[in-house]
């Protein structure tokens, strides 16, 4: 049998369903959130595992010039060692049907029998290539699914300068290329950049490589030792032509993907976090309203013989409910966007299914947080109203004392209306309140412009970049090291402006104990179209001797100018030096290093050579330039500005943008969820008082005038705070939010902070107007008739 | 019912309340003592203002004095202890507001049941809100019953726990005379027949007819103590 007090409450809880409802979607909203990004996180993390342990990931991962197919015997010895599988791994450039640029692409052999060992394919349609058919090629599926490739099409390639016709009889996935980046990108351009699967013996023919492997891939032991393995690795390929193996975690798609999950993680630490105490904060204050304006009926039980703990268990019982609404709704709206989110991430990341099976640790932290915010908010208020003696809390409370203070005696408070005035002198006579209010709507406001800044962040790194620091419309990387004199070639070529080398080595950089392998570019003297771009200063000159150190890097290394580094080259003569940081400067992608490219090619000791070039292409003749590009044999990849550009725009367009368009959606309800309640209380309290004026004469839009007036004023207060807050907010953010990625700049433009006051005061319309038809509806006689 | 011989059931000595508005003190009692016999029903007249309300909030423990003591059947009340002074509203004491209190999202029935439910030896709300001649509106809620109906709910509330201690503030405040008459029976009929000993404020004179004895305040004090030699029925009453 339920008890009195129970069915009271769940009458009050129906009467009061729209803020009962307003309370719960601010709770909703961060309980979504958190649920959001920590089952995305889970399930990337269980997705990833899965697909490298079906698929037999790779541990370890080395390239070399050219080694002999019986190093593989030695390398299988090395203790630690499980499994090891050798391929050949080429660079080639493709000549796509109706796509007028060049096309790069990764060659890779598939054994000549048996399975693949190690990374093996997901053939997804068609089959496997025939290693008898020297000319069938398995493309990798978002490739396929760019130019609309199925088993049976054919298209051009350029290997190693002759042209082939391949033939495609299978798309697949790989776990190798989960995010599929071209050399030197940094998003994946599907368009442009494709892996092609092909017998061993086919490719091994095409690229003079019979006997012999460049590239190998091992898996270790349980407990092994993988920086030995590595060590002894390196040894062995060395002598022909090694660069450096490189552990899982050094592996691009899987370092991307880290970063990924990394970044994820950090949002799912900051963001919701945010969200959750702006949140909490406000479900406290509009319970702390609430409960006050039931005054009456606590002193009312009270004088029955209600105890405290049973006064305070029931109120605690109504924001057990409305929190507990709360939490539903945002368990199904975070779970349902955890989901699409990490479905979003797979347009990205390209997983051959999806595990999402979020476990209940992700909804009962969300809970326990909503609710014990919710909770700590009401019982101080509970508290507050028990403690009244009774006869007391049954009154209705006594006139508030009003002064006329100083202001109440200028000019400008003799221009003042008496609605005007009483508005005025309620916010003065109750500043914490007033204040607290105003604070809540800053809140919103606040966190709205910590989700905005976001877009102006990335729009500022994406034209500090590729902008400001880059003036290049292509970028052209060869296979192997091209001499110096190759640049003239180049700039003879029709539609090409300027041409300007850079150098590339591999490398490991140490300082102490800390080390990254990171690839340091030799920059010319002089350079212009990719110049060492600082943030801040703008261009900076490449001195002749020493290393740039871009600062996230400088703070891996714990490193600052004027220090001295280990270098260790990894490819050629894997020379060992040490390097002075000449200067550190700011970027925002990545964490490159920079040498003068004189000093780079001297210290590497391959004679004056290029890695690639930087090009300016004149307009009109681009499509004939790119046309001879495709022939141009030892061309490894040719990527374009605007294309990454693009790709960049695309890629945060739907990810990141997508994620903020989120925040900005559980902001707004944050907003209206705090206004619509701060006005219905407002209401409760004020009935009285409204219809008394009403029944002196006053009409409806003068009564509206002075209860909307007053949250018109709070609204104008809170924009300026919630500014100052939601500035701060963005700095701690952007401060917090720093990965090897990228970083992100603290920048907001003033239609950011126009945008969140624009929808702050849109939630405030909306909301004075659904008050306001309750206004309407005053029941002027009951009210009068009843104490309160 | 009553007599001179009865017990003296509650007893106040020296009660004085000094309450603080803002900057004023307002001193609403100015040391009152009072007995209420067994069964006893008593009638507080006076002014607004002269601090009826006061003393009838503190006589039921709503409020605590600012000097003096209360004894319940010879027991001094424990008046600075909250659980004290609950437990005794609990077991002890039915109030009647003249604004009725009514929880509005609860209808009659079960308006009586929010007292029955903690109360140690209640009788049903059903039987309680019959005594007061509301057994055919067990099912309404405060807004579908007129205010002599509401008020008749609340005194059902009251009653419903049989408590030994009936206290009325201006019941008939808010009502008519020929629905003031009603809700006055009801209150009379409960002190006859379960021998509550009530009390009840009123400013209006006509009232005090029914009472055993009537007590006239003014600022703060009794300044008079009547006692009625006959005590009228409220239907020969008019005002």
């Amino acid at each position: 049998m339920m008890s009195s007090l129970d069915r009271k409450l769940i009458r009050e809880l129906w009467r009061l369903k729209a803020q009962v409802l307003a309370i719960a979607l601010v709770i909703a909203s961060g309980t979504a959130l958190l649920i959001m990004a920590l089952t995305t996180i889970e399930a990337l993390e269980q997705t990833t595992a899965a697909y490298y342990e079906r698929t037999r990931f790779a541990d370890v991962f080395a390239q070399a010039k050219r080694a002999p197919e019986n190093l593989q015997r030695e390398i299988a010895d090395i203790p630690g060692v499980r499994l090891v599988e050798t391929r050949i791994v080429e660079g080639a450039i493709l000549d796509m049907p109706g796509f007028a640029e060049p096309v790069v692409a990764q060659m890779l052999s598939l054994p000549e029998r048996g399975p693949q060992l190690l990374n093996a394919l997901v053939v997804r349609s068609g089959r496997l290539a025939d290693p008898t058919r020297p000319d069938e090629v398995v493309v990798s599926e978002p490739f396929a699914e760019a130019h609309q490739l199925k088993p049976g099409d054919n298209f051009d390639a350029v290997l190693r300068g002759r042209k082939r016709t391949l033939q495609v009889v299978g798309t697949a996935l790989s776990p190798e290329f989960v995010y599929a980046i071209a050399p030197g990108g940094l998003m994946p351009d599907d368009e442009r950049f494709g892996i092609l699967w092909m017998g061993h013996d086919a490719l091994a023919a095409a690229f003079d490589l019979k006997a012999s492997f460049n590239s190998i891939t091992l898996s270790l032991l349980p407990g092994a030792d993988e920086k030995d393995v590595i060590r002894r690795l390196d040894g062995l390929l060395a002598p022909f032509g090694g660069v450096g193996a490189n552990g899982r975690a050094d592996q691009t798609s899987n370092w991307f993907l880290e970063s990924e999950i990394a970044q994820q993680k950090n949002m799912s630490r900051i963001m919701p976090t945010i969200f959750l105490a702006v949140a909490a904060f406000l479900t406290n204050m509009v319970m702390a309203r609430l409960i006050e304006t039931e005054r009456r009926e606590i002193g009312l039980l009270k004088a029955f013989g209600y105890g405290n703990w049973a006064i305070g268990w029931h109120y605690a019982k109504m924001v057990l409910v409305i929190g507990t609404i709360g939490i539903l709704i945002g368990s199904l709206i975070g779970a349902w966007l955890g989901h699409w989110n990490t479905e979003l991430y797979t347009k990205f990341y390209r997983f051959p299914f999806l595990l999402y099976r979020p476990g209940p640790a992700g909804f009962v932290i969300a809970g326990a947080i909503s609710l014990g915010a919710a909770l700590a908010g009401s019982l101080v208020a509970v508290r507050r109203a028990v403690r009244l003696p009774p006869a007391e809390a049954m009154l209705p409370p006594s006139p508030p004392v009003y002064r006329r203070i100083w202001a109440s005696r200028t000019a400008l408070a003799g221009a003042l209306d008496e609605p005007s005035r009483m508005i005025l002198r309620r916010i003065i006579r109750w500043p914490v309140r007033a204040f607290l209010a105003s604070l809540g709507l800053a809140m919103s406001i606040a966190v709205l412009i910590m989700a905005l800044q976001w877009v102006d962040a990335i729009d500022s790194l994406a034209e500090t970049a590729f902008e400001r620091g880059q003036h290049q419309d292509a970028t052209v990387a060869f296979n192997d090291l091209q001499p110096i004199d190759t640049i003239a070639d180049f700039e003879n070529l029709p539609g090409v402006l300027a041409a300007e080398p850079y150098r590339f080595v591999s490398a490991r950089i140490r300082h102490a104990h800390l080390s990254e392998r990171q690839g340091i570019i030799g920059a010319p003297t002089g350079a212009i179209l990719s110049p060492v771009f600082d943030v801040d200063r703008g261009r900076i000159e490449v001195p002749p001797g020493g290393l740039m150190v871009s600062r996230k890097l400088a703070e891996l290394l714990d490193v600052s100018a004027g220090e001295t580094v280990d270098v260790e080259l990894l490819e050629g003569r894997q020379t060992r030096l040490s390097l002075p940081v000449a200067q550190v400067f700011e970027t925002y992608l990545g964490t490159p290093a920079y040498m003068d490219m004189t000093a780079l090619n001297r210290v590497a000791g391959d004679g004056r050579v290029v890695s690639g070039l930087h090009i300016r292409v004149d307009a009109p003749s681009r499509a004939t330039l790119l046309a001879r590009l495709k022939d141009i044999p030892n061309i490894a990849a040719v990527l374009f500005r605007q294309a990454a550009i693009d790709t960049f725009y695309k890629t945060m367009g739907e990810t990141i943008f997508i994620f903020i368009g989120f925040f900005v959606a559980f902001s707004m309800t944050l907003s209206v969820g705090v206004t619509y309640n701060s006005i219905r209380i407002a209401l409760s309290e004020r009935a009285r008082e409204l219809a008394t004026l009403r029944v002196l004469g006053f009409s409806r839009w003068e009564i509206s005038y002075i209860l909307l007036g007053e949250v018109g004023i709070l609204t104008w207060i809170a924009i300026p705070l919630g500014a100052i807050i939601g500035y701060g907010l963005a700095w701690y953010m952007t401060s917090a939010f720093e990965t090897e990625l990228y970083r992100v700049p603290l920048v907001l433009r003033d239609a950011t902070y126009g945008k969140a006051a624009l929808i702050a005061l849109a939630a405030t319309l909306v909301c004075a107007a659904i008050v306001r038809r309750r206004l309407d509806r005053l029941d002027l006689i009951a009210v009068l008739k009843t104490r309160e | 019912m009553e007599n001179e011989a009865s017990v003296i059931a509650l007893e106040a000595r020296e009660l004085t309340k000094i309450y603080r508005m803002g900057a004023v003190e307002v001193h609403a009692l100015r040391g009152v003592d009072v007995a209420l016999r067994e069964g006893e029903l008593v009638v507080l007249l006076g002014p607004s203002g002269s601090g009826k309300s006061t003393l009838l909030n503190i006589l039921g423990g709503l409020d605590t004095p600012t000097g003096g003591t209360v004894r319940f059947r010879g027991e001094p009340l424990t008046l600075d202890s909250e659980r004290a002074l609950n437990l005794y509203r609990r077991n002890h004491v039915g109030f009647v507001f003249q604004f009725y209190n009514l929880i509005p999202s609860l209808t009659a029935r079960e308006n009586v049941s929010l007292v029955t439910e903690i109360a140690r030896n209640p009788m049903s709300p059903v039987e309680a809100l019959s005594i007061v001649g509301l057994g055919d509106r067990l099912d309404h809620f405060p807004a579908q019953l007129s205010g002599g109906e509401q008020q008749r709910v609340a005194i059902a509330r009251a009653i419903a726990k049989r408590p030994d201690l009936l206290l009325c503030d201006e019941p008939t405040g808010a009502l008519d005379s020929k629905t003031g008459i009603l809700v006055l029976d009801a209150i009379l009929r409960i002190n006859r027949d379960l021998g509550t000993t009530t009390a009840l404020i009123t400013h209006n004179a006509v009232i005090a007819e029914i009472a055993n004895r009537v007590l006239y305040f003014a600022d703060g004090r009794i300044v008079e103590t009547r006692r009625n030699a006959v005590q009228r029925a409220p239907g020969e009453l008019a005002w």
